[in-house]
């Protein structure tokens, strides 16, 4: 079963042509991936390795049957790629793409509602499920097929962490990187409540980081809608406040946003709670076992 | 990215939205002539980006042009220290001459991103209590904060002016102004990428007019590209020399005051990287995140930044390979580490892609530094070698 990405998804890249385009659909190819088409605006008839490429996401869907669209456009033309997506119908759209203006991604979220399609990202990772495939960066390596479901904020944490677990024998039904911008398509709270009605898994590891109120907001979820157990981190107990740390989202601003009000948060809501992230893996070890 | 209050009010103005006159000086002289020029009262203000400035002695009253000139002599070149600037306190460069206004009354206004999932949308806020931080008023009386969201597509509406208008005490001739200033704040959000609008305080002088007198600007640093005029703004005296020198190079460096310098890559496992080292007992000097697609010469540069600040005692490197291959990175590292002669005790912890070659390059090169398979492990042996 696993979530979001699974045996049902055909994957159309937008933006395969481009050279990070072409290395991450390769990549994906290695694992598995089933990616049906590509798109470039006036690149269509070409192709990449046999996977055809078309001018839009349309005739994509229409003539690959793709339901689902990775993003790997360059940020000014991102918003646009997002909203072809939607016209064409696809289910999910992962979007990958650092640096999307937060404006554009306030239409975004509006040309989303009820129209059917879900988005990741963007500035994220993308999403593996192991042994049905991945779109986005997560290497092939470290990951296993089996009962964990992952969501993150972050990219490099979150590939630590899923190593971790697959070091203990621990597998993952899904892994998710949902960005680390001030606005994402899918919030912790969307992608919970997929993990809490999946069969396959059993534990959930989130991960999340200064600054916002995400993790706030998935504590109150998770008290109120989420049954399986959750171990969670918060990257960024020692920045500084006022200093954006990396991502777009990732800053203290007004005395709000702090690693601690999160784990506060967390732990009141019956999370359990890991400030050593070298000990996640260990600490979900320890509830599955326990189970 | 932040631009100056002066830079600030000439985007109000151009925009519609009362300022007072002013001129900015980088010298006494300057200052003279611009008081002259404006022939009246001056307010001499201090232009560094932080906010305070008035508690911290950098906004002074001048009678004359002799006085502007006597007082900006005093703040141009001075540590100014506030309450964010840190102890250290940021050197003013240069002033805003302006015309001083007799106050009547003080209000807040601002608009930003309200991120939150239930919004997700540009918000203004409006508060009777003017001239304080909002974040007190917010704290103490959050009941004199009246806020009001704006809806992506149907966009600003004169009811959303009538209501924030409602909040403060103004006349019916005043309102009129507010709504025009209300409006016209909402336009250059939209059209600049602006990530913050503030105007603390919106001031009702003792003629009963409306006027900005102070104004801070931020801009979406992802907006930026197409918006060369508002990028021609930045101003790097502000920024810390090594940053700049980062910011050229691609890598996303924060100078922190601790004495173990790291190097990671991916923003959230530096930020981690950070949390371990104060965990082991040491403190971060810096957050530095080399990207996804480092090449060598990238590594290079962020290594000789790192070291370059003088407090680091030990460099703590902790890369999870993904996209960015480990044996890229071991080029990197010695690379540098032959170019610039590097004497610091150094930890490497390499994990993920290329490990193997990494690991074997790094081995090989007679370069001196103590291995740490674990992440906490890392940490610990980092914080070890600076005690």
């Amino acid at each position: 079963m696993a979530i979001l990405l699974d045996e049902k998804s055909r994957v159309v890249i937008q933006g395969i042509t481009g050279s990070e385009g072409s290395f991450h659909t390769r990549e994906a190819v290695k694992m598995g991936t089933s990616i049906v088409a590509g798109v470039t605006p006036g690149k269509g008839g070409a192709n990449l390795d046999g996977i055809p490429v078309y001018d839009g996401v349309a005739e994509a869907v229409e003539k690959q049957k793709a339901n689902v669209a990775g993003i790997l456009t360059p940020a000014a033309f991102t918003s646009d790629a997002v909203f072809e997506a939607i016209e064409a119908g696809v289910e999910l759209i992962i979007c990958l793409t650092e640096g999307v203006p937060v404006q554009e991604m306030i239409k975004v979220k509006q040309a989303l509602k009820g129209s059917g399609a879900r988005m990741i990202g963007p500035n994220c990772p993308g999403i593996t499920t192991p042994g049905v495939g991945k779109v986005g960066f997560m290497p092939n390596f470290i990951h296993k097929k089996g009962n964990v479901g992952v969501i993150s904020r972050s990219g490099t944490l979150t590939y630590e962490v899923i190593w971790q677990l697959t070091n203990l024998g621990i597998g993952q039904s899904t892994s998710v990187g949902i960005g680390g911008d001030p606005i994402v398509g899918s919030g912790f709270t969307d992608i919970l409540a997929l993990f809490e009605a999946d069969p396959e898994t059993e534990a959930i590891v989130m991960i999340g980081e200064i600054g916002g109120t995400a993790e706030e907001e998935a504590a109150e979820f998770i008290r109120s809608q989420v049954k399986k157990p959750v171990v969670s981190f918060i990257a960024g107990r020692t920045a500084p406040p006022g200093r954006r740390m990396g991502h777009a989202g990732a800053i203290i601003s007004g005395g709000r946003g702090t690693a601690a009000d999160k784990f506060k948060a967390l732990e009141n809501a019956g999370v359990a709670v890991e400030r050593n992230p070298a000990e996640i893996g260990q600490r979900i070890a320890e509830i599955l076992k326990i189970k | 990215m932040k631009i100056h209050e002066y830079q600030a009010k000439e985007l109000l103005r151009a925009y519609g939205i009362p300022v007072p006159r002013g001129r900015f000086a980088a010298t006494p002289d300057e200052a003279r002539r611009a008081a002259e020029e404006l022939s009246c009262r001056t307010v001499i203000k201090a232009q560094i980006h932080s906010g305070g400035r008035g508690k911290g002695g950098g906004v002074k009253p001048a009678d004359s042009p002799d006085e502007a000139s006597a007082v900006a002599g005093k703040i141009i070149g001075m540590q100014l220290v506030t309450h964010q600037t840190g102890p250290e306190g940021k050197k003013v460069r240069r002033v805003l001459v302006e015309e001083a206004s007799e106050v009547q009354k003080e209000f807040y206004l601002s608009l930003l991103v309200d991120r939150s999932r239930k919004r997700e949308c540009i918000v203004f806020m409006v508060s009777e209590a003017g001239g304080m931080e909002i974040e007190k008023v917010a704290a103490d009386t959050p009941e004199k904060i009246v806020s009001c969201a704006v809806h992506p597509v149907v966009g600003f509406s004169p009811f959303q002016a009538r209501k924030l208008a409602a909040a403060l005490p103004l006349s019916a001739e005043q309102r009129k102004t507010f709504t025009d200033i209300v409006r016209n704040l909402y336009r250059l959000f939209l059209d600049k990428d602006c990530s913050l609008v503030e105007i603390n305080p919106l001031a009702i002088t003792a003629d009963g007019r409306l006027l900005a007198l102070d104004a801070k600007v931020d801009f979406d640093d992802d907006g930026l590209y197409r918006h060369p005029e508002i990028k021609a703004l930045r101003d790097q005296d502000e920024e810390a020399p090594l940053e700049i020198e980062a910011k050229n190079a691609s890598v996303n460096y924060i100078k922190l005051d601790g004495n173990v310098g790291c190097m990671v890559n991916g923003a959230g496992l530096a930020m981690t990287t950070m949390d371990m080292i104060k965990m082991a007992g040491g403190e971060p000097a810096n957050f530095l995140d080399v990207g996804g697609g480092a090449s060598p010469e990238q590594i290079e540069k962020a290594f000789k930044i790192l070291t370059s600040d003088p407090n680091v005692k030990c460099i703590l490197v902790n890369i999870f390979g993904g996209i960015l291959r480990c044996d890229r990175v071991s080029a990197g590292l010695i690379q540098a580490a032959k170019n610039i002669e590097m004497k610091l005790p150094m930890v490497v912890r390499l994990q993920g892609t290329n490990v193997d070659e990494g690991r074997k390059m790094l081995n090989e090169s007679g370069l001196r530094f103590t291995v740490a398979e674990g992440l906490y492990e890392a940490a610990e042996k980092a914080v070890a070698l600076v005690k």
